[in-house]
Formats: C-alpha cells, sequence, structure tokens
C-alpha cells in the first residue's frame, strides 16, 4: 500500500516503501488477477440477467425514441402545419399536438419503467457482487487472511461495491442514453439533410479521441485513488478498534498527523481526478461548440441559397444542442467507469485467489467411530510445513495420536506448537504429507464433516455482535437453549451469563467489550462444548481464565468431553498436567514425549520447565 | 425551487444542537445541509465564484438560440451572407465562452472540495480518537468507518453538483423563462404552467426519499459492520465451520438492503415520470400554440425557432432537478449520519478545535515525533506544511480559503475547554522533559483550566497520601441503567508510593474496568482516584496518561514498526537505549530475529506476531518509559513458562521503581507483588500478602490454591484432577491450603515494609 503501485511514481506516493516489501503484491494492494478478469466478472454477474438487462435496454431505446421526436415535430410543425393552416387545413397541426403529447406521455413512462427494470438489476448485480466477495473472503485459507488486512477486505466490500453501484446507478444509464442519442440524432440527422448529418458525424471524431485520452489519463488517477482510500480505511479501521491503547498511550496527535498524510495523498488525487474532468469538459464542450457554429454557419448559408429548408435548419439545431448537451454526463460517465473499473480489478483479483485449503470436490465420509468413545485417532504422517514466503516450521513431522487421550504440547514460542494445531484444524494444509483423522486425510473431508470431527478452540476469544446465546450457537446453530445453557452451565460460565443485563440475551455489542477475556475464553469454550467435536484442539485457550476457571475446564474435558481425542497446547503447566501424554517440541521436531510424570522425573527439558515454573512459585 | 438550499453566500447560522439522542428524522435535510457551513465557510469564495461561473455559462448557453433567431429573421430572410459569417462568428464565440467557463467552474472547486472531504474526514477521525471509550463501546466500527467514507463522498458530491446545479439550474430556469416570456409572453406563460405542479411533487418526493435513504445508509452500516465482524473472527468461522451461516447472515442483510434500493427507485421513478411528462406536455402545447401564431402571421418563424430551442435548452435543467434533489436528500442523511457522531461530547479535555478546520490542520501535522515514525517523508512530500498555506486548496493558493474559522470550535467544544487553538495533545512532543512526574509536567495549554495545572504544581509529593488510591469508588457504565448494580461499589484501596499490588479477584469480578478507571478511559461515577495526592480529574489527561503505562489484556500492535510500537509508550523522548532495555524486561529477544530487527513492520499492514510475542511488546511499551505508576492487565498469560519466569525476574527490577497495580490470575503473577487486594463483590474485601490472604481468607485461596497445588500435583503421576476439587458454589477453604502456603512465595512478609525505600527492596523482593 505504501508503495509506488505500477503507475508512475508521483510525488503523493513517494513515501519509503516499508523494507521487507519486495515485489509481494499483498504489501501493495494489488493482488494479480489474470488478464480480462475485470470484464469477465462483470459479464459473469450480468450474465443470469441476460432478460432483464434486454428488456431495460429496450425501454431506454423507446425512451430515447419518444424523447428524440420533439424537433422532429418542430421541423414539421413549421415546414408543413404552418402552410397547412395557412390553409385552413388543421389537420396537421392536430397530428403535431397528439404526436407530442403521446411522445411527452411515453417519454415519462417509459422513463420511469427503465428506472425500475434497471434498479432491479443494478440491485441484483449488487446482490451477487457483494455475497460473492463475502463468501470467497470466508472461503480463503487462514494464511490469505493473516496476509490481506481486514481493512483492504472491508474496503473491497464497501467502497469497491460502492464505485461499481455508482456505475450501474447512474452511469450506465448516462452511458446508453448517451450513445442511443448520438445513433438517435446522427441517424434524423442524415436523413433531414445529408451534409449536415455528416459533418455532424465528422465531429464524433475529434470527441472520440478526446474520451480516450481522457479515460487513459483517468484510469491512472482512479486505480491511484483506490488504493489512497483503502489505506486511509486501514488506518481509520486500526484505530477505532484499538482505541484503548491509543487513549492510553496518548497516540492521538500522532495519530491525527499519521492520518492526516494518507487522507492528503487521497485530497490530492482525488482533486487531481476533478481538474482531468475539468480538462475533459472544457475540450469536448469546445469541440461540440465549434461543430455547432460550424453547422449553423453551413446551414444558414444554404438557406439564405434556397436549398435547405428553415425548419430542417431549426430542428438539426435543436439536435445538435441535444447532440452535444451530454458530453459532460459522458465524462461522468467515464468517472464512475473508471473508478468502477479500478475497484472491480481489485475486487477481481481478490476473487482470483485460489483458497490454498479447499474443500474437496468429491469428500469422503468419516468411518463409523469404531469404539463406544467419541474420540478419534490422529496421525501426522510425514508431514512438513513451511509457511509460503519461505522458513520450514514442520521438518518431516509423524506422530499418531490415539483416539480418546488427551495429548499435550509445550515448548517454547516457534516451537511450531501453534502450526501442529493449525494443520490439524486445517486451517493450513502440509506442504507435503497428510494429517488423519481416523484414517481418512483432512483434505478429503468436506467442511461440515471436518468441523464434526475437529474444533480449535483459540487464546483469541472473538465475539460477535448478537445475544451470548447466539455466540455460543455459533457452535452448533441448531442447539436449543436448554442446550446452550448446558454448556454454559458445564464450563462455569452460566453464572456470569446469567448475572448479564438480559441473561443469554445479552448483546454482547461491540466484540464483546464489557464482557472480561476470561469470560470471553468461557463463551469460547463453551462453543466448542456444543460443537461436540470427536477431537478438540485447546489452543492457549486458557491463558486469561483464573484458576477456579481452569478447573472447570478441565473438570468438563473429564465429565462432558471424555473420551474425546484432545491436544492442548499450554504454556502453563498447570493445564498440562491433565494430559495422558505430554509432547515437548523444540524447532518443529518432538524432542520428549511421555507421561507428565515420567518426564518430570527425566532430566530433559520438560523437567527443566517444570524446575523454572516451580521455582517461580516458591 | 423549494428545497434549493440557501446558496453559500448566505450566512448559515450556527445552531447549537439539543443532546445527541435527538431523533434526527424531523430535521429537514436543508437544515442538516446546513451544518456543513463550517466545513464550507473555508472555501465558499471558491465555491461561490464557480457558481457564478456556472450561472454565466448556462446563461451563455441560453443567449445561443437568441443569436439563431437573429440570423434566421435576419441574414437568412434578408438573404445576407455576410451576415450569417457574422452570426457564426458569435455563435462560435459563445461556444468558447461556455466550455472555458464550464471548465473554469471545475477547476475552481476541484482542490476545495476535496479539501472539504478530506478535513471532514479528519474531523471525524479527530474527533472519534477523542470520544470516550464507552461511546466506542456503543458504537461499531464498521458504522463509524461508513460514515467516514460512504457518507463524505456523499457530501463532497452534493457540494459538486447538487449544490451548485440546483442554483445554476434555478437561475437558468428564471432566466430562460424570463426569455421565453419577452419573445412572447403568451407561451411563456403556457410553458410556466406546469412549474406548480412539479414543485408539489418534489416536495412529495424529498419527505419520502429522504427516509428512505437513511435507512439504506444504515443498512449499509450494518452491512460493514458483518463484513468486519466476519473477517476479524475469520478463525473462530472457520474453526466452526460456520462459513455458510455467516454467509447467510450476510445475504438476508444484503437482501433488505436490496428491497431498501429499489423503495428508492420506486421513489424515483415516480419522480422522473412527473418531471419529464409535465414540461414536456407544456412544450408541446407551446408548440401548437406558436404553429398557430406563426401561420396567423402574428410571431416570425425565427421567434419561434428560438423560443423553442430555449424551452428545450431548459429541458436539461428542469429534467435534472430530480436526480439533483435525490443527491441532495442522500448528502442531507449523510450529514446527518456525520453529526451524529460529530456532536458526541469528545472527554473533557480532550477537545479539539473543531479539527477539521484548516488552520487547525496546519498546525498539528507537524509534531511528528521524530522518535515515533523514523522513514522522514522525503522530497516533495507536500503534507506536514507548516506554511501557513491552507493544505485544504494544496498548491492552489487561494487567500479566501486561509482565515481560520474562530466562530467554529464552539459548536462542539466541551464548554470547559479554552480553545487552544490547535494545539497537539503536547504530551508527545519532544519538547517534554523526561522525568515524569506529576510536578515536573509543564503547563500543559490542553489542560481543562489554569486551576488544575495550579493544581498539579502546587501539589509536592505528600508521602502520607502519595502513591495510588481509589476512594470510595463506584463505577457504572454510562450506557447501563441506573438502576442496575454498579460494577464498582466503594472500592477503596491504596497502592503506597513504590510499592506493587496485585489484584485478584474472579472472572468477571471488575479487574480490568478497575484498572481502566486509572488512566480514565472511564470516568469513575463516584469517588475518586489520586495519584500522589492528586485527584486525576484535576490533572489534563495527557498528563496523566504521561504518568500511568498500562499494559493491555489484549494486546494490541498498530501499523508500524516494533520499535516505535514499543517507544510509543514513552512520549517520544526514549531512544535507543530505552527500547533495548524494555525489550530485555519483557524478553523480547525474538524481535532481534524478524526480518528487520526492531524496524520490522507489524500490525494490520505487517507481520503478524503470535500472542505472547505481542504481550512481551505491549508489556515493553508500558514499561519503556519509566512511568512513575504502572497498571498492567495480566501481564503474562499468553507466556510460555521459561519466558513468563525470566519476565518476572527483570519485571521485579522495574516494579521496583514504580507504583504499580497488576492484575493477576496466578501465584507465578502475584507474587510480582507486594501486596494484594481482593476485588470482589465489586469491593477490594481484603489485602495483605499472599500468604496472609491465603490463610485468612477463603476466596482468596479458592482463586490461588488450585495453581499451588498444582505444582504437587505435576509430579504426581496420572491423577484424576477433576474430583480433586469439588465445584465449589461460593469460596471454599480447601484442606491444601496450609501446604500450599508452604510452598509457595517467600516468608518475608513484604507487606510490613510499606515506607521502605524503593531500590534497595529490588532483590529481596520474592527470594
Amino acid at each position: 500500500m505504501t508503495a509506488p503501485t505500477t503507475t508512475a511514481p508521483t510525488d503523493e506516493e513517494d513515501r519509503p516503501a516499508p523494507p521487507h516489501s519486495g515485489g509481494d503484491p499483498f504489501d501493495r494492494d494489488s493482488l494479480p488477477a489474470p488478464p480480462r478478469a475485470t470484464a469477465a466478472l462483470l459479464r459473469s454477474l450480468l450474465a443470469p440477467l441476460r432478460a432483464r438487462v434486454a428488456l431495460a435496454t429496450v425501454l431506454l431505446l423507446l425512451q430515447q425514441a419518444a424523447v428524440q421526436t420533439g424537433p422532429l415535430l418542430v421541423a414539421y410543425a413549421i415546414d408543413r402545419a404552418v402552410p397547412a393552416f395557412r390553409r385552413d387545413d388543421h389537420g396537421p397541426l392536430i397530428a403535431v399536438a397528439v404526436a407530442y403529447v403521446l411522445s411527452a406521455a411515453a417519454a415519462g413512462a417509459l422513463q420511469s419503467g427503465f428506472i425500475l427494470a434497471s434498479a432491479r438489476v443494478n440491485q441484483d448485480v449488487l446482490l451477487d457482487l457483494r455475497g460473492r466477495i463475502f463468501r470467497h473472503a470466508q472461503a480463503l485459507s487462514i494464511d490469505f487472511h493473516e496476509r490481506y488486512t481486514s481493512g483492504r477486505l472491508i474496503s473491497r466490500s464497501t467502497t469497491d461495491v460502492e464505485s461499481l453501484r455508482e456505475l450501474l446507478s447512474e452511469g450506465l444509464q448516462e452511458l446508453v442514453t448517451v450513445i442511443l442519442s448520438f445513433v438517435y440524432i446522427s441517424a434524423v440527422l442524415l436523413w433531414l439533410d445529408l451534409g449536415l448529418g455528416a459533418v455532424a458525424v465528422l465531429s464524433f471524431v475529434p470527441l472520440y479521441l478526446l474520451i480516450r485520452l481522457y479515460q487513459h489519463r483517468a484510469g491512472r488517477i482512479f486505480s491511484r485513488r483506490s488504493t489512497a482510500i483503502a489505506a486511509v480505511i486501514v488506518k481509520f479501521a486500526e484505530t477505532m478498534n484499538g482505541i484503548r491503547p491509543v487513549r492510553a498511550f496518548r497516540r492521538e496527535a500522532v495519530n491525527d498527523a499519521d492520518f492526516h498524510v494518507l487522507n492528503h495523498r487521497h485530497e490530492r488525487i482525488n482533486g487531481d481526478s476533478m481538474l482531468e474532468m475539468a480538462r475533459y469538459v472544457v475540450g469536448s464542450r469546445l469541440v461540440a461548440n465549434l461543430a455547432v457554429a460550424g453547422i449553423v454557419l453551413w446551414g444558414a448559408h444554404r438557406v439564405a441559397s434556397g436549398t435547405l429548408a428553415l425548419g430542417v435548419l431549426a430542428a438539426a439545431v435543436l439536435y445538435l444542442r441535444r447532440l452535444y448537451d451530454p458530453i459532460d454526463r459522458l465524462g461522468m460517465f467515464l468517472n464512475s467507469y473508471q473508478s468502477a473499473a479500478a475497484s472491480l480489478e481489485k475486487v477481481a483479483g481478490l476473487l482470483a485467489q485460489v483458497p490454498s485449503v479447499p474443500e474437496p470436490a468429491d469428500p469422503r465420509a468419516l468411518p463409523a467411530l469404531a469404539s463406544r468413545h467419541p474420540g478419534r485417532e490422529v496421525v501426522f504422517d510425514d508431514v512438513r510445513f513451511a509457511y509460503r514466503t519461505g522458513g520450514e516450521v514442520l521438518p518431516s513431522f509423524s506422530l499418531t495420536l490415539p483416539a480418546g487421550r488427551t495429548v499435550a504440547v509445550v515448548g517454547s514460542t516457534g516451537a511450531g506448537k501453534s502450526t501442529l494445531a493449525k494443520l490439524l484444524a486445517r486451517f493450513y494444509d502440509p506442504t507435503s504429507g497428510r494429517v488423519l483423522l481416523d484414517g481418512v486425510d483432512l483434505r478429503e473431508l468436506s467442511v461440515r464433516e471436518l468441523r464434526r470431527g475437529v474444533v480449535m478452540v483459540t487464546q483469541e476469544a472473538f465475539l460477535f455482535s448478537g445475544t451470548v446465546a447466539e455466540n455460543i450457537a455459533i457452535g452448533r446453530p441448531d442447539a436449543t437453549r436448554e442446550d446452550i445453557e448446558r454448556a454454559a452451565r458445564a464450563i462455569g460460565a452460566h453464572d456470569f451469563i446469567s448475572a448479564l443485563p438480559d441473561g443469554y440475551d445479552t448483546d454482547v455489542r461491540k466484540r464483546g467489550g464489557r464482557i472480561s477475556a476470561g469470560q470471553r475464553q468461557l463463551v469460547a469454550f463453551a462453543r466448542a462444548l456444543l460443537a461436540d467435536p470427536a477431537v478438540l484442539i485447546l489452543d492457549e485457550a486458557t491463558s486469561s481464565l483464573d484458576v477456579p476457571g481452569e478447573r472447570a475446564v478441565q473438570r468438563a474435558m473429564h465429565t462432558v468431553l471424555r473420551g474425546r481425542t484432545a491436544v492442548v497446547i499450554a504454556h502453563r503447566l498447570s493445564t498440562v498436567e491433565i494430559a495422558d501424554r505430554v509432547l515437548v517440541m523444540e524447532h518443529g521436531r518432538i524432542v520428549e514425549d511421555g507421561t507428565p510424570a515420567e518426564l518430570v522425573a527425566g532430566t530433559g527439558r520438560f523437567a527443566d520447565l517444570h524446575r523454572a515454573w516451580r521455582d517461580s512459585l516458591a | 425551487m423549494p428545497t434549493t438550499p440557501t446558496p453559500p453566500s448566505t450566512p448559515a447560522e450556527e445552531r447549537s444542537d439539543g443532546p445527541t439522542g435527538d431523533p434526527p428524522r424531523n430535521r429537514s435535510a436543508v437544515r442538516s445541509l446546513l451544518r456543513l457551513w463550517p466545513y464550507v465557510r473555508p472555501v465558499r469564495a471558491r465555491l461561490l465564484t464557480a457558481a457564478v461561473v456556472a450561472v454565466v455559462a448556462s446563461c451563455t448557453g441560453l443567449v445561443i438560440p437568441l443569436v439563431l433567431k437573429w440570423i434566421v429573421d435576419g441574414p437568412v430572410a434578408d438573404r445576407d451572407t455576410g451576415g450569417v459569417w457574422l452570426g457564426a462568428l458569435y455563435l462560435l464565440l459563445l461556444g468558447c465562452a461556455e466550455a472555458v467557463l464550464f471548465g473554469l467552474r471545475r477547476w475552481l472547486v476541484a482542490r476545495p472540495l476535496a479539501g472539504v472531504e478530506a478535513s471532514m474526514r479528519a474531523g471525524l477521525y479527530r474527533h472519534l480518537q477523542r470520544l470516550p471509550v464507552a461511546f466506542h463501546d456503543r458504537w461499531p466500527s464498521g458504522q463509524l468507518l461508513s460514515r467516514g467514507t460512504t457518507d463524505l463522498m456523499l457530501v463532497r458530491m452534493f457540494l459538486a453538483f447538487p449544490l451548485t446545479f440546483l442554483l445554476v439550474n434555478s437561475v437558468t430556469i428564471v432566466v430562460g423563462v424570463v426569455i421565453m416570456l419577452d419573445q412572447e409572453w403568451t407561451l411563456g406563460l403556457v410553458l410556466l404552467a406546469p412549474a406548480l405542479p412539479v414543485m408539489v411533487v418534489c416536495w412529495l418526493f424529498e419527505k419520502r426519499y429522504s427516509q428512505v435513504a437513511r435507512q439504506a445508509q444504515d443498512q449499509v452500516g450494518d452491512l460493514t459492520t458483518l463484513v468486519e465482524e466476519s473477517v476479524l473472527g475469520i478463525r473462530i468461522i472457520k474453526g466452526f465451520g460456520r462459513h455458510r451461516s455467516q454467509a447467510l447472515a450476510f445475504r438476508d442483510l444484503s437482501r433488505t438492503l436490496r428491497g431498501t434500493e429499489l423503495a428508492k427507485a420506486r421513489l424515483l421513478a415516480a419522480i422522473f415520470a412527473a418531471i419529464i411528462t409535465l414540461p414536456e406536455l407544456a412544450v408541446g402545447a407551446a408548440l401548437v400554440l406558436g404553429t398557430v401564431q406563426v401561420a396567423d402571421g402574428e410571431l416570425s418563424a425565427g421567434t419561434l425557432v428560438a423560443f423553442l430551442s430555449t424551452a428545450l435548452a431548459l429541458r436539461w435543467p428542469v429534467e435534472s432537478i430530480g436526480f439533483l434533489l435525490a443527491m441532495s436528500q442522500e448528502a442531507a442523511t449523510a450529514t446527518e449520519r456525520y453529526f451524529e457522531v460529530m456532536d458526541a461530547e469528545p472527554e473533557s479535555g480532550t477537545a479539539v478545535p473543531a479539527g477539521a478546520l484548516p488552520a487547525a490542520r496546519a498546525a498539528t501535522a507537524p509534531p511528528r515525533t521524530p522518535a515515533a515514525r523514523p522513514a522522514p517523508e522525503r522530497g516533495p512530500e507536500p503534507t506536514p506544511a507548516p506554511a501557513p498555506a491552507t493544505p485544504t486548496t494544496g498548491t492552489t493558493p487561494a487567500p479566501t480559503t486561509v482565515p481560520g474559522n474562530p466562530d467554529v470550535p464552539e459548536t462542539r467544544e466541551a464548554p470547559a475547554a479554552p480553545a487552544a487553538p490547535a494545539t497537539p495533545t503536547t504530551g508527545t512532543t519532544p519538547s517534554n522533559p523526561d522525568a515524569p512526574g506529576a510536578t515536573d509536567i509543564p503547563s500543559n495549554p490542553d489542560a481543562p483550566g489554569p486551576p488544575a495545572v495550579a493544581v498539579v504544581r502546587a501539589t509536592p509529593v505528600a508521602p502520607v497520601v502519595g502513591g495510588l488510591r481509589f476512594d470510595a469508588v463506584r463505577f457504572r457504565y454510562p450506557d447501563a441503567p441506573e438502576d442496575s448494580a454498579p460494577v464498582l461499589d466503594l472500592v477503596d484501596l491504596h497502592v503506597r508510593p513504590g510499592e506493587t499490588m496485585a489484584l485478584v479477584g474472579g472472572t468477571g469480578s471488575g479487574k480490568t474496568t478497575l484498572t481502566a478507571l486509572v488512566p480514565r478511559l472511564h470516568e469513575v461515577t463516584e469517588g475518586r482516584i489520586t495519584l500522589d495526592g492528586v485527584d486525576i480529574t484535576r490533572m489534563p489527561r495527557a498528563t496523566l496518561r504521561e504518568l500511568v503505562a498500562v499494559a493491555f489484556e489484549e494486546p494490541t500492535l498498530f501499523s508500524a514498526s516494533v520499535g516505535e510500537n514499543v517507544l510509543m509508550g514513552a512520549g517520544g523522548h526514549a531512544g535507543a537505549a530505552e527500547l533495548a532495555r524494555a525489550l530485555a524486561v519483557s524478553q523480547a529477544d525474538f524481535v532481534h530475529s524478524l526480518p528487520h530487527g526492531t524496524d520490522t513492520q507489524v500490525g494490520e499492514q505487517g507481520l503478524s506476531l503470535s500472542g505472547g510475542q505481542r504481550q512481551r511488546l505491549a508489556l515493553a511499551r508500558a514499561v519503556v518509559g519509566s512511568p512513575r505508576f504502572l497498571v498492567l492487565d495480566d501481564p503474562l498469560s499468553a507466556l510460555d513458562v521459561h519466558t513468563e519466569a525470566l519476565v518476572e525476574a527483570a519485571l521485579r527490577r522495574v516494579l521496583a521503581g514504580t507504583t504499580a497495580l497488576v492484575v493477576a490470575h496466578r501465584p507465578s503473577t502475584v507474587l510480582l507483588a507486594d501486596r494484594v487486594a481482593l476485588l470482589s463483590g465489586g469491593r477490594i474485601t481484603a489485602v495483605g500478602t499472599h500468604h496472609e490472604l491465603l490463610r485468612t481468607n477463603a476466596e482468596y485461596a479458592w482463586l490461588m490454591s488450585g495453581a499451588a497445588d498444582t505444582a504437587e500435583r505435576a509430579t504426581e503421576a496420572d491423577t484424576e484432577p477433576s474430583d480433586r476439587r469439588p465445584r465449589a458454589a461460593g469460596p471454599t477453604a480447601p484442606d491444601e491450603t496450609p501446604d500450599a502456603t508452604g510452598a509457595t512465595g517467600p516468608a518475608d512478609g513484604t507487606s510490613t515494609r510499606p515506607g521502605r525505600t524503593k531500590d534497595t527492596t529490588t532483590e529481596g523482593t520474592g527470594r
């Protein structure tokens, strides 16, 4: 984002790139999209609405026809009805009157119809696009989300969609209207008088060139503008989400200054785009008015010399005014088109991202539970894992976790514990090797099956807006209130939830602002309990709990979750003690493996850790 | 034109609005839009000039038919070719003038309007940063964001088009009508006939459209919130395979939005039918009438042509009124939404002089502390221009926009704050001496008033009342019902100078809330908190927050380098040495193995760090400025045992030099403290050393003992822990307690040394 994009660097973008950005498209907020992806995206959005698009087009065609009859009727009135009226023939004048009333009514009604029809099309396209972005973002894997910031995703589905909305609701109609009136008017002019028509058509050439030039220049500006506003959004969202530390560390002034830089960059580019538009308006107006003057000059000469009817000249002039009137609006269309194109390109880039953890096309089912235990066996079969950016985290790793046992994994930061958990939860797929659940590769399981099998509770206990009950029900959406309360009771969360203003129906508001971190972790546990998985992964899931809270969790694991396979990643040895087996990891390898007692009695790292821990207590 | 907003030249009266809770719906669009005046004011000259230019350009367009008439009735009728040339020349000149004028209009407003949008956005951002935390608890950030983006774009578009063109078109229509009446008054009257019905339709339309427009914008805000949550909670959604139900929720919301948008379209369709048909009928009638008159010889053909081409030239101005009104309406609701947030009262003492204003912006830009952002803006970066040239207009020198707007700030500012013009919160400026003591803080221009400063300065460290003291503190969240039980009910607690106090309590007992009161993230409902005897409400917030450093439970890193993230705790007067020391305390050596060491970018736009890593950086941030008071909320929860032990050892040395309040869940953390306070039922129910409380307080023993006996337990293999500790509904005194007491903690009775000097205790504590 801070790095210059592919466009020529200008002063606005002349800011040092973060040192590590290199060529990573993520840093520049420009994900590669295949060529023509933008057009393909637009086509695919419109394809299902073909009939409605056609209807809207026809309505507009007719509407323009109705609107454009006006000057023709004027010509007819002057050249025919006036002489006829003088002969006391009122027929032509009555015809003019009737035709005018009809065309006026038709123009209004058809315009109405068009607005309704096109609104349907627009809204369906937006609905589709919003849904696609949303679903796709949700389908993309965690490693994508770790690199593509939330602010950018938000900006994709808000401002970028908004710019398409503008294009569809205002721009497209302008374009079609303009093209239609160009076609109609040129045809009528040519029909009225070949010479005058030809001059008008000729004037399109410089206009076209002007438009192309504008399109070219504005395109670059809009692409930069879209990047600039995304940077503003990222900063804005980050500040509002971290408002407590912002306040406590008196970041307000520094943030104001930083925001000013980003905001000002956007302001400059915004101004640039409007200035570009001003240039276009001057150019196109000049061409148009030049053409009008030329045509009037020639036409008047011919009327004077008797080779052209006065009514025809009048109609031609009226038409010319109309012909060139919408060129400003064409510029506005180009504006919204450019800005929508820049946005759509970004959206297309996002949609072109392939989930690195795809759902299987042909999912397999888990075998029926082998024993009366609800747990399942987990096997890491020669698994390797390296991040895309390089850096191997797990070098060739094999491990079997028998069904129904609780395994604790300890080790220092960066030892690979969380990677292990994420592979088992299929947040990532291994670079090579397989992770098997009761003999089935995780990659072959449908999301549904996988989540019935494996659930992970993490340290970060995010609450969605909605009630506490709804938050717990994420574990199992069809759960009844009794189920939810049972889960909460089992984890010791019932008391605090009941004490909330509306009990289980209390709105947690903005990401659980009023619910403490420990309570949030309890809610997260209740979720997991409700989900009732065969394999439960706890990744530092008790870090904010006090001792009684942790006890409740441990008790729940021995009662409600008895018999499940559990993987507990913990820093705290009190959590580890409930394990049947402890694995000590270091640099992606298991360096110790045994029951807690065995390891403590030994001389290995776990014994050291344990001693350090005891020292800290004594 | 009933709804034409007041042209910018009209002095807009500044209304001080009622309470923020006012239903905004009953405010008319014009009144809403008038509130934009303070932001438009700096560019009013430009805008006015542009409007005049546009009027002239439009009228130029209206003269063209007259030239046409002259050509038709004059040279053409007389077969005078020279006259035709002259007419064409007139046309050409008028055409060029029109083109240049329209271009000029756009050129005039381009930079100023971008500036208005930017300054409104900056004002919003600035204001939001200073609104109470309670406000942010209530407002989802998606709603705030949509105000800062979509709504402001609508406002800018309103200023660029509808505002000008409602005026321009009105003038054009009036001039056109006058011309037509002048040509032939009967025909002119016929054309005027539909004016009244069109106005009525527009008026009806405005009422209904504003409601639907507002609804649509709110729904967009909801949608944004959902998107944001789905992104932030992606791990949970994935972890439970819930992306489908999330997508369903999204679909419902976006369908609702679609419905609202379609309702908008229906209204538009109706008004367009009226706006197109009625005038067109009038033109038709005029044509028929005119033809009769020409036939009767009462009217020249040239006049009819001119008349009709004038009428047709007015078609666009008339038709455009429909969408101009729609845009205005949307801008009005956008403005309302914007001011809903802007009207919220900021924390007292942090009010900014209407942040959005150019003068303020120019002044606030410079104090970017070199330490906080080492990457300098090099080259022609135009931003922090300290020059008086207002950034709003960018490079265009427009003297008219420079004058500040002294009348504006009062409307939004807390009355107590004297409009210290554009003062940055000085707390962060490098000029601050780095002594963090309250008495050393130089007079702060942001202070609520001279008396507060005087209090701060006049009160020397009084040993008797020193330290951090909670005095009958009662707290209830501001949005909680009046009759609800307060979260904190009469908390009395005294942390002596140099002492470290652990705060222990059950889950949800209000520990974090209590810590949030010290830096005044929330305001106490009753009672008071004093730092070295000074009521925290009597000192400027910036000073307070400089005195008190906090490490939050949730370690938030910002998009900046590791070093910047840590150093932001020091308020700009710390350098590499302090950074290294702080990182050493929090055992954050991992930063040296990051790709670029302490220069590595983290946060939203950089490397994502693990919870433990972030927590260590947050801790380093809290200690880097050697704060006088330290508030740590469960600072070691995400650390592994080994690191935890190392951090504790290092932290002990830091704590020896400060007065600290540490929220603790575990004995290991408690042991950092000299004494422990137990928070229960909204009160401090016990204070003492760890061991005293373990012996004497059943609830405390229950909260703590588990960990102590874990030490024993871990050595026993294959024990079943679930039956070891019966779930106690209330506090119990488990039988292991005495045992545990023996096993834990130093038996040196730390609490007996309240008056000790700070430094000598370092080694004694905990060993």
